[in-house]
């Protein structure tokens, strides 16, 4: 029923009629931007996403101004304080100021999870690209490798990484890093295999396009949507993962309020000081949900087919 | 007027092709491949075209006749064989002397919804040649060729910002056409062009096409799989089977006078929308399939599923020429037939 | 003139498609048809608002009999065969009115159990691919075969057999020993014998073909095509054969129908729609293909392009697109007319749904 989906249909086949029909009444042009904008808009969740993610930027950037105490002040008077007026989500063992330390550990998780997404994008496209342009023996050598690093747990592998190189905020961006490009070469690789079969691109070729033109404009811009789509998503992911390093105690170091090591603290409280988990454990859920809702807001978006 | 015009410049091939051969190696091996054997689809086929006219190629799915025009695009490298535009072989060429070449032959595509780059405006696509032999149009005066073009080929001038998926089959056809055209090409290699579009959208395309051939008097290789098409557009018809030409010649020698076994079950099956036209004709149903490309039978390709096979036929390949027994005859059965047995045999109720 | 009890509401009254259809193919002779279609809707909800895909569809088939349903993508054609197998996608498809007589009971009334039952073993359905058809992972004889377990009850001994029997029946060669092969070991036209095969299998009373040689080479559709036709005489089906293909149409089919935008604008005996075609759109349909037996001029060409099903044109649909259209058409609606010989008798199984269809067949 593709028919169906199709846009208004524009005009008339008729030569004669096509050409001199200026009393036609043109609808709204919308730029291509402004296409994809009107499309995510009319996605309700990818839009609470998009304000999900927008309250965490917000937070990871005027943190100080937000918190209401300094997330590492400790006080030792007031330890394990159940939500109150004063600590509106408590405090821990130390009896420093959950909320704060929330907030605060917003801005290592965006830090974080963003950074080795970036890398990770940056390392995939590259070799991706040289896969799935190239094709032959580099498409075999990227592949192989890749194989590799898939067949490897990103826990354990990241884990060995930071016992080697000692806690801290780089390992874990490059460790997390290095453990998930190869799912962004795999997919830039196969949907440049197919754009590149496109005729689009066979008729640049024909009209005598160079390489890179053809790589600029025919092919990358048609298959980073997937990179894109799958980049957001893993925000999400990534962030996951450097609580659960964290948590595992390999991680950024005990002392920096982060969510992980803020679950790891709680854990031995489960039952008795619930708000403890709770909280972290909320702030990472919400932080997913986030980027999922954005990432598959961006599917449909991007996707010039789909209307 | 436009028969003399053609007459005289008739006897210029622009396009001369000899013994085209395309071989796609099949590999086996993950690291290192090593090649196991050959999928033979073109295997030396040749044909000239001349200023002006249109040379339809008709044969099935896997006959090589898609690989024949991306040989001549150069989008692949022929095994063997040369390509002569001008009398110059184009079918080596690489760099700057390829590009000069492209903006003399240039291509229609076949699925409209793959052909046109989605994330690009009709104006960004029609505009593309000029980006890549800017001295065809210098940029102030682009837009409005492209303007030019899309009012040439029926589209409204103004919908030079929109982008293709808001265009139906036939409209995105229309675009492809003008990308063609751009550039002032002689000669216009069209891969299906019409295929994928409806019944009541094909007949305007292809008005379009001959519109735009009388205009700027373009030369087109026109390849397809429906004969009814390829009859009412082409001046000489090509007829392939598995990888070579079977036979070859003006339109009513093709479709009046056939004196090859393929050609003649090919005109048989094709359904006639008239059932008292249908009930005159003789039909020859074929058995079988068509053979892998990668494997193909000895001596004569189509032997395998032809009635009149013999022993001679296994072991010969028949050569594509004027068979000895119509040589010198005044009749239109005297054109070039690759059968051991060719004879005419009226298949059309004419 | 009838004109005066046609209406802007939808095809209430008038006569009936398959009052006209089912005149023509029994003579009055035989009782109820196998099938009939009586007044089909349905709607799609796409996210522009609600598309009519049929639009009051009616036709009937009868036993040992082949009804041609012509159109171009988007007339719903194949639509209203997905409504008659029960198919439909639902969401976003719903049929919104209508009856579908199998034997005389209306199927859209039973539940989804019944439905199931009937489908494979009384109605079958031939795809255009037949190898996204065919599951990849069972080699044929067990797709086949399958038929027979799960309708049947036979063992898989028998299954086998019967398998290799269905093969030799639609003529696949060394049938015995290509039983085990899988669907992409075969060639287009061998799948689509398969398919052939299996839709035939538990052999139905009726067989709804959409497309089937549309992805097959010429030499290789007129052979599944007559294939097709031989099966259905020797086993007495009913067959609906879904094209768009005027050729295909004149081979095989006892009569038409032509649909354009949800609506059947013409019926007709097959070789009587060819030689004097009472529908606008047929007309130009029918000039607009080049033939292969006549070097022709120019071909004449329907301007236009058919319309978007969310904003169906006032009055006859096709009346933008019509050289003859006036007034009335782009107002009312034009029911399904019987077409009369000048002299008003009567052409059993015609029927034009055009204002004009009398300027049209007499002019």
């Amino acid at each position: 029923m593709s028919e169906l989906a199709t846009s208004p249909a524009i005009g008339d086949e008729n030569p004669v009629s096509s050409a001199s029909a200026p009393a036609e009444p043109r609808p709204k042009q919308l730029s291509q931007w402004g296409e994809i904008r009107h499309r995510f808009v009319q996605n309700k969740l990818a839009v609470v996403g998009l304000f999900i993610i927008a309250a965490l930027f917000l937070t990871a950037a005027f943190g100080e101004m937000l918190a209401p105490f300094d997330p590492a002040a400790q006080d030792l008077e007031n330890t394990l304080a159940s939500p109150n007026g004063t600590h509106w989500m408590g405090t821990d063992a130390l009896g420093r100021d959950m909320f704060s330390r929330l907030i605060a550990g917003t801005r290592v998780a965006m830090f974080v999870g963003l950074a080795s997404i970036f890398f990770a994008v940056l390392i995939g496209v590259a070799l991706g690209a040289i896969a799935g342009y190239f094709a032959g023996f580099a498409d075999t050598l990227v592949m192989r490798i890749a194989d590799v690093f898939l067949a490897f747990p990103l826990m354990i592998g990241a884990v060995v990484i930071i016992l080697v190189t000692g806690r801290g905020i780089t390992p874990v961006i490059i460790s997390l890093a290095i453990f998930s490009w190869a799912t962004v070469s795999r997919l830039l690789r196969s949907s440049i295999l197919s754009v590149r079969e496109m005729d689009y691109v066979h008729a640049a070729k024909a009209l005598g396009a160079s390489g890179w033109r053809i790589v600029r404009t025919h092919i990358l811009p048609n298959s980073m949507t997937a990179v894109l789509v799958y980049a957001t998503f893993n925000v999400g992911t990534t962030i996951v993962g450097v609580a659960a390093l964290s948590f595992l105690g390999a991680g950024v170091p005990v002392d920096v309020p982060e969510w992980g090591n803020m679950l790891a603290a709680g854990q031995g409280f489960i039952g008795v000081n619930d708000y403890l988990w709770v909280f972290p454990s909320l702030f990472v859920v919400v932080t997913v949900l986030g980027f999922a809702f954005v990432g598959d807001g961006l599917r449909d978006a991007l996707d010039p087919k789909l209307r | 007027m436009a028969e003399l015009t053609k007459n005289a410049t008739e006897r210029e091939p622009i396009l001369q092709v000899r013994n085209l051969v395309k071989h796609f190696p099949l590999t086996q091996g993950i690291l290192f491949k090593k090649q196991v054997g050959a999928v033979k689809a073109v295997d030396g086929v040749s044909f000239d075209l001349y200023q002006g006219e249109t040379l339809g190629i008709v044969g099935e799915s896997g006959c090589g006749k898609s690989t024949v025009a991306k040989l001549l695009m150069n989008l692949e490298r022929a095994t063997a064989g040369e390509v002569f535009y001008k009398g110059q072989d184009i079918s080596k060429l690489s760099g700057r002397a390829l590009k000069a070449v492209r903006r003399n032959i240039q291509m229609v595509f076949q699925d409209p919804y793959t052909s046109l780059n989605p994330r690009m405006t009709v104006g960004d696509i029609i505009g593309e040649p000029y980006e890549i032999h800017p001295e065809v149009a210098p940029k102030g005066s682009r837009r409005q060729k492209v303007q030019e073009l899309l009012d040439v080929v029926g589209l409204n001038p103004e919908y030079i910002n929109r982008y293709p998926h808001q265009f139906s089959g036939g409209q995105r056809q229309r675009i492809g056409i003008a990308r063609g055209l751009a550039l002032q090409p002689e000669i216009i290699i069209c891969d299906e062009p019409v295929s994928a579009l409806d019944v009541s959208v094909q007949a305007q395309v292809i008005n379009l096409m001959e519109k735009l051939q009388d205009e700027f008097n373009l030369s087109y290789l026109f390849i397809a799989h429906d004969l009814s098409i390829v009859r009412h557009i082409s001046d000489r018809v090509g007829v392939m089977y598995l990888g070579k030409m079977a036979e070859i010649g003006t339109d009513a020698e093709i479709y009046e006078h056939p004196t090859h076994p393929y050609t003649q079950a090919l005109l048989s099956a094709v359904p006639v929308p008239d059932p008292d036209a249908r009930e005159g004709r003789e039909r020859i149903i074929l058995t079988g399939d068509v053979p892998s490309p990668a494997n193909p039978p000895s001596g004569c390709r189509f032997r395998t599923r032809c009635w009149k096979a013999e022993e001679k036929c296994s072991v010969e390949e028949p050569l594509l020429a004027i068979p000895e027994r119509f040589k010198g005859l005044q009749t239109l059965a005297a054109h070039e037939s690759a059968c051991h047995f060719a004879e005419e045999k009226a298949i059309l109720a004419v | 003139m009838p004109r005066d009890n046609i209406s802007k509401q939808d095809e209430g009254g008038g006569v009936t498609t398959s009052e006209i259809l089912s005149v023509a193919e029994t003579g009055g002779g035989s009782a109820v048809p196998l099938l009939e279609v009586d007044n089909l809707q349905v709607e799609f909800k796409t996210r522009d608002g609600v598309a009519k895909a049929v639009n009051g569809v009616s036709y009937s088939v009868s036993a040992g009999e082949t009804l041609a349903v012509l159109g171009e993508s988007g007339s719903g054609k194949s639509v209203t065969a997905q409504a008659i197998m029960g198919i439909l996608d639902s969401p976003p498809g719903r049929v919104s009115g209508g009856e579908v007589r199998f034997h005389g009971k209306d199927i859209l009334k039973m539940s989804d159990e019944e439905r199931r039952k009937l489908r494979g073993n009384k109605m079958a359905m031939i795809f255009q691919d037949a190898l996204s058809s065919l599951n990849p992972v069972y080699s044929v004889g067990d797709q086949l075969g399958e038929m027979f377990r799960v309708h049947r009850g036979a063992s898989k001994k028998d299954a086998k057999l019967k398998a290799i029997e269905l093969m030799d029946r639609v003529k696949i060669p060394a049938a015995k020993a290509r039983v085990g092969d899988y669907p992409h070991q075969f060639s287009g036209g061998m799948r689509q014998r398969i398919m052939i095969a299996m839709a035939l299998a538990l052999e139905p009373d009726l067989i709804i073909a959409d497309e089937p040689t549309t992805a097959l080479d010429v030499t290789v559709q007129a052979q599944v095509m007559d294939l097709l036709a031989e099966l259905q005489r020797e086993m007495n089906m009913g067959l609906i054969l879904i094209t768009h293909d005027l050729g295909v149409v004149a081979d095989v089919a006892d009569k038409i129908a032509v649909m354009y935008a949800g609506r059947i604008v013409e019926t007709a005996p097959v070789h009587e729609i060819y030689k004097r075609p009472s529908h606008p759109y047929t007309r130009g349909l029918l000039d607009s293909i080049p033939r292969l037996d006549q070097k022709g001029q120019e071909l004449y060409a329907i301007k236009g392009l058919p319309p978007n099903l969310l904003r169906i044109p006032a009055g006859c649909a096709f009346s933008p697109r019509c050289p003859k259209a006036q007034d009335i058409c782009r107002t009312e609606i034009p029911v399904l007319h019987p077409v009369t010989e000048q002299d008003g008798t009567e052409l059993p199984g015609r029927g034009s749904a055009c204002h004009f269809w009398k300027e049209q067949i007499h002019g």
